[in-house]
Parts: C-alpha cells; structure tokens; sequence
C-alpha cells in the first residue's frame, strides 16, 4: 500500500484579469456580458494551490493529485491547454457555470458530492486544496462548506506554506496581518487548505508533462457530468460596475523639485 | 421579528477588536431599522467579562458567552462548536460578525451546521422595504451588488472600516456562559506560534495613513540603459522609514523574480495588490512606475486620494483613476521627496 497522499484542488474558472467585465441580467440571473467569449484562466488562487499540491506530491513517494473543476466545459478544455502543463494531475471535470453570482452553498455541495464519488479515496492520507477565496466570488465559504460536508475539522485557510516535520505532523503557516503567519500544528490527515499566495513561482511550460496529462484531460471533460446552479436563497436587487471615474490632473513639465514638494505638502497634509 | 446576534470574539488581551466594535455599531443601526428586532451579544474567547463590560451599555438584551483557555487560540475546531453552540442557544435569524482573520476562517463552515447562510466581505447593509439587503463586491472589487436572502439564519461578515466602531461607557452585565464540552479530536490542531516578517521587511500595515505602490518600472532599464536595483531600493526604503508608509506592489513585480530578471529584495507576495493580492484601505496611495490595471484599478479601489508618478503622460490606467498624475521620472522624484523628507526631521531635531 502507498504512504503518499492524495491531495484534491477545488477550482473554478475565471475571466482573465485583464478582460473588461460588465454585469447583464441573463435570464438565470445576474452574469456577464459576453461571458463565453471572455478568454478565461484557472481561478487564480486556486492556481497557488495546484503549484503547491504538485509540489508536496513530488516530495513524497506515491503521492497524486486530483484537480476538481467545476466550470463550463468549453470554456474548461481550453484553460486545461495551459495548465497541463504546469502540473501533474488527474482532471475530474463538472459541467457547470463558473460565475461569480452563483451561490458558494450550491458549489460546495457538488464540490463535495465529486470528491465522495472519486475511487480510492483515503481519509487517513487526505488533503484537500483550493482558494482561500475565489477570484470571481471572493467569499471564501466554499471550502469550509466542503469541509463540514466531509466531516473534516483540520481546516486552515490563508496558507502560505505547508512543512512536513521529522515525526510526520504537519507545520502550517496561515497569513494574518501586517506580514505575519500563524503557525498551527497537526498531526492526523485529512485536512483542508485553502491556500492564498504560497511562495512557490508559476511553473515553467512543460510540454512533456503536458502531453502525459491530455490522455486523461480529455475523455475526464467529455464524460463530465452536467449541473445547475439554480441560486434558490440569493437574491441580487442591482448588480452595477462601481463609480470609478476620477477627474484626472495631469502634471507634465513641472520641475522635479516642484513635484517632490507638491507631493511631501499633501502626504504631510 | 428579526432576532439579531452579534457574533464576536476577544483578542489575547480581552478587549474586542475595532472591527467588532464597528460589526456592534452595524447591528445596533440595523435593529433601530427593523421594527420589533432584538439584539444578543455572542462572544467566543477568554476573558470574556473584561470585554463585554466596554459594550455593556449598547442596548443588547442579554449576553452570551463561551470562554476558556481552548477558545482563546484561533483554530477552526474549537472555534466552530463555539459558534455553533451560540447559536443552538440564541436562536437569531440575523447573525452580524465582524469580518476579522479568525471570523471569515470559520464562520461560514459553523454557520452550516446550524443551516444557516453566510455572506463575506459585506460592505453595506440597509433596510428597504422592511428587508434586510447587504452589499458586496464580485470579481475582486469590479463589480458590485446589493443581495439578500430568503434564507434564515443570515449570516453577514462585515469588512472593517465600512462602520464607525461603537463606544459606550463601560458598565457591568449579565453574562450567561455556556457550557460546552470539545472532544479531544477538537483540539488536535495547536497553534505554536507566529512567524513575524524578517526585520527590515515592509508589507501592507492597516494603520499606516499612505499606500506606496512600487511598479515594475523600478527594475526597468532608465534613461542610462543600465538597471539601477540597489538606488531603487534605497529611495524606497528611505521613503518607508521617512513617512512610515505601507508598502505595496503590483503583480507584475512581485513575478518577475521567478522570471529570472532583477527584483526589488524586500518584495514577496505578501505586499501583492490587485487582484490576487489585497486590496487596502488607507486614506492616501501614491502610485510609483505602475503600468497596469491592477495597481490603479483594483489594488486601490478603497484608496481615497489617490495620486501617481509615471512617465507615460497617456497612461490608460491612471488617467480616471488617480487624481493627479506626476509626468516624471521617479527615481529623480522620490530623490528629491526624501530629502525634503528628511530635512524637516533634521529640523524638528
């Protein structure tokens, strides 16, 4: 029997950040314009803890990983392009909308639900990895949801690091504030992170890697099961893009000394 | 009849954060608005009677506790069945909590096991048409939405800074405090400890009144052709310790060490803004060699005055978004307002 772990990421996709996004009525509820056109990524935090599940899977023999996916799957085959080659992982795909204006109780109970269905799971060797927030939602509800559906009460959030001491527990570094981490120990498995930054770069391009993940990709996305989102307890009376317009000055050919002393009067201000 | 909980916590010295205190002040206007409403205190930590005697005199109808050495430490386990138990024993259909660290690591997952919903980052609350409605922001502080729920209970996590905190005379109360019993499973988990940043380090501080946004420009080749990292970072950490400023970073530059090109030493994820990064709440931000949308756009969305150094005078993403920008060179600004800076300390010595 393998002593690895399984580690499973919950995510989601979403809009490339630098897509203009406006809000339109659709007839589900509140969405956004054009909103299978926009080019779209993997959740970026959920990014971070991809990185970090691939990394601790290559620090102990027979570990794996699962990347769950709940999104469209259109938009979800063209994402899996890049991100295989990122990672090393087994895709188990659900169909369905990925928006920010669905309700997080809904996506964590057929996140759960796909979890419970994956075979071979091993409580005892079991992390369960995400966002600590989503960069559509940014609720930071649904893995606690998850969690509690699964009966798992280890659960951290705003992880910046995991570290995996001699006698096998686990050191976890969870962001507070002003730079700090709270460092919380536990020893028995099976936990959930929801991971903000780590401190781990994007990984490089590996087309080799990315080729070994396809085989599975492809026939995970085909098969993937089709859910709604049906929104029965949220109800949004205006979604609206924020006021943001400023009246600009534009300071050209003003000396420099100038400049540093209009700036220090108004920071002293 | 909406019954509301005001769910809060005590800090390692027994007072209530300032976010507590303005979640209380949210509540208190929320009851005067909904007719026939009452409201509870729920407080989770040690030291419990020190807190609740500062906010005693709030009108609450009674008070409620759970306290202990186990529910001083913020861990998820303890701290859900303490939530949980307040809530089995008040019964609110209304549950307001400050949206601390600790609270939105738990509150959500302990709102589940009494069937309730909870909502984060709530910006708003206001009663119209007899309902309770909160307002919130999607797609990293792009788009922004009023909502309610059907549902009850209503949990609401309200950020700080959106209510001036509550302030009473302190007085004493009646506390009932629960008993409640945490397995051994309960507290597996410990906290040991905290790691603090490396001395030097400067990161996003709450309390400082300017946001400093350092852009990838700063690493760039400047009028010479020649990359200046080391004045870069002088004229940046002269200016930090000068005006004791809260230092944020695009996306961009905190990536770029993983790129291989030169980095300013000091930056890591942690002074990140934008949309994987935080997005701050400081009266004054002065935007440095940005060139993004995240910067300008998203990292400051809560920034009141805003201003910029950039040397592109068609810069998309300050015009409409700050409110002057400074055509100039930074490095020859930043220069200058460090001395000047430090002139005056001269002076003041």
């Amino acid at each position: 029997m393998s002593n690895g772990y399984q580690i499973i990421v919950c995510s989601g996709i979403v809009p490339d950040p630098l897509q203009t996004l406006e809000p339109v009525q659709t007839p589900t509820g509140p969405g956004l314009k054009n909103e299978m056109m926009l080019p779209a990524v993997l959740d970026t935090w959920a990014s971070h803890a991809l990185y970090e599940a691939a990394h601790l899977a290559s620090k102990v023999v027979g570990s794996k990983v699962w990347l769950v996916s709940l999104a469209p799957k259109t938009k979800l085959q063209q994402v899996m392009m890049i991100v295989a080659q990122k990672a090393q992982f087994e895709l188990v795909a659900v169909d369905c909308p990925s928006g920010g204006f669905s309700d997080p109780y809904e996506s964590a109970v057929v996140l759960a639900d796909t979890i419970k269905s994956i075979s071979g799971l091993d409580f005892n060797r079991l992390f369960i990895f995400g966002g600590w927030e989503s960069a559509s939602r940014g609720a930071g509800v649904t893995l606690q949801i998850v969690g509690e559906r699964l009966g798992i009460i280890n659960q951290f959030q705003g992880v910046d690091e995991i570290k995996i001491n001699d006698d096998g527990s686990f050191d976890v570094y969870e962001r507070i504030t002003e730079g700090k981490h709270q460092i919380s120990q536990f020893s028995k498995l099976p936990a959930i992170l929801g991971w903000a930054t780590g401190n781990l770069p994007e990984p490089k391009n590996n087309p080799q890697i990315g080729m070994v993940n396809m085989r599975t990709i492809m026939p995970s996305i085909q098969r993937a099961k089709q859910v709604k989102l049906e929104n029965k307890n949220l109800v949004f009376t205006s979604v609206q893009l924020p006021k943001q317009e400023r009246t600009t000055r534009i300071v050209k050919d003003m000396p420099v000394e100038e400049i540093a002393r209009e700036i220090v009067e108004w920071i002293k201000q | 009849m909406e019954k509301i909980l005001v769910l809060l916590h005590t800090e390692s010295d027994g007072s209530i954060c300032r976010g507590g205190l303005e979640s209380l002040n949210a509540s208190l206007s929320v009851k005067t608005q909904l007719a026939e409403s009452e409201l509870v205190i729920g407080i989770v930590g040690n030291n419990v009677k020190s807190a609740v005697s500062n906010i005693a005199g709030c009108g609450a109808k009674s008070f409620v506790a759970v306290e202990g050495e186990q529910f001083d430490q913020p861990r998820y386990c303890t701290d859900a069945i303490a939530i949980e138990s307040i809530m089995k024993a008040v019964k609110p259909s209304i549950i307001i909590a400050p949206a601390t660290i600790r609270w939105n690591r738990v509150v959500p997952g302990a709102a589940y096991r009494v069937g309730a919903a909870a909502d984060t980052h709530i910006t708003g609350v206001l009663i119209k048409d007899g309902v309770l409605k909160a307002s919130r922001w999607y797609y990293r502080q792009r788009i922004e939405a009023l909502i309610h729920r059907t549902q009850r209970p209503w949990v609401l996590l309200i950020d700080s800074g959106v209510f001036k905190p509550y302030s009473g005379v302190p007085a004493d109360a009646q506390i009932e405090i629960l008993n409640v019993e945490t397995p051994e499973t309960a507290v597996q988990t410990r906290v040991i400890g905290y790691r603090e940043p490396p001395v030097g380090h400067q990161t996003i501080r709450p309390d400082a009144k300017l946001l400093f946004v350092a852009g990838a420009g700063w690493t760039k080749k400047q009028a010479d052709g020649k990359v200046h990292i080391e004045e870069a970072e002088k004229l940046i950490l002269d200016f930090l310790n000068l005006t004791r400023a809260s230092l944020g970073s695009s996306k961009s530059l905190v990536d770029i060490g993983s790129e291989g090109q030169a980095v300013l030493s000091f930056l890591s994820h942690l002074n990140q803004i934008g949309q994987t990064g935080s997005t701050p709440r400081h009266p004054k931000g002065l935007a440095t060699c940005c060139h993004g949308e995240e910067p300008h756009t998203v990292g400051w969305r809560f920034i009141n005055e805003r201003r910029a150094i950039n040397l592109d005078p068609n810069c998309g993403w300050a015009r409409g978004k700050a409110d002057v920008l400074y055509v100039a060179d930074a490095f020859a600004v930043m220069r200058k307002v460090n001395e000047l800076f430090s002139g005056s300390i001269g002076k003041k010595r």
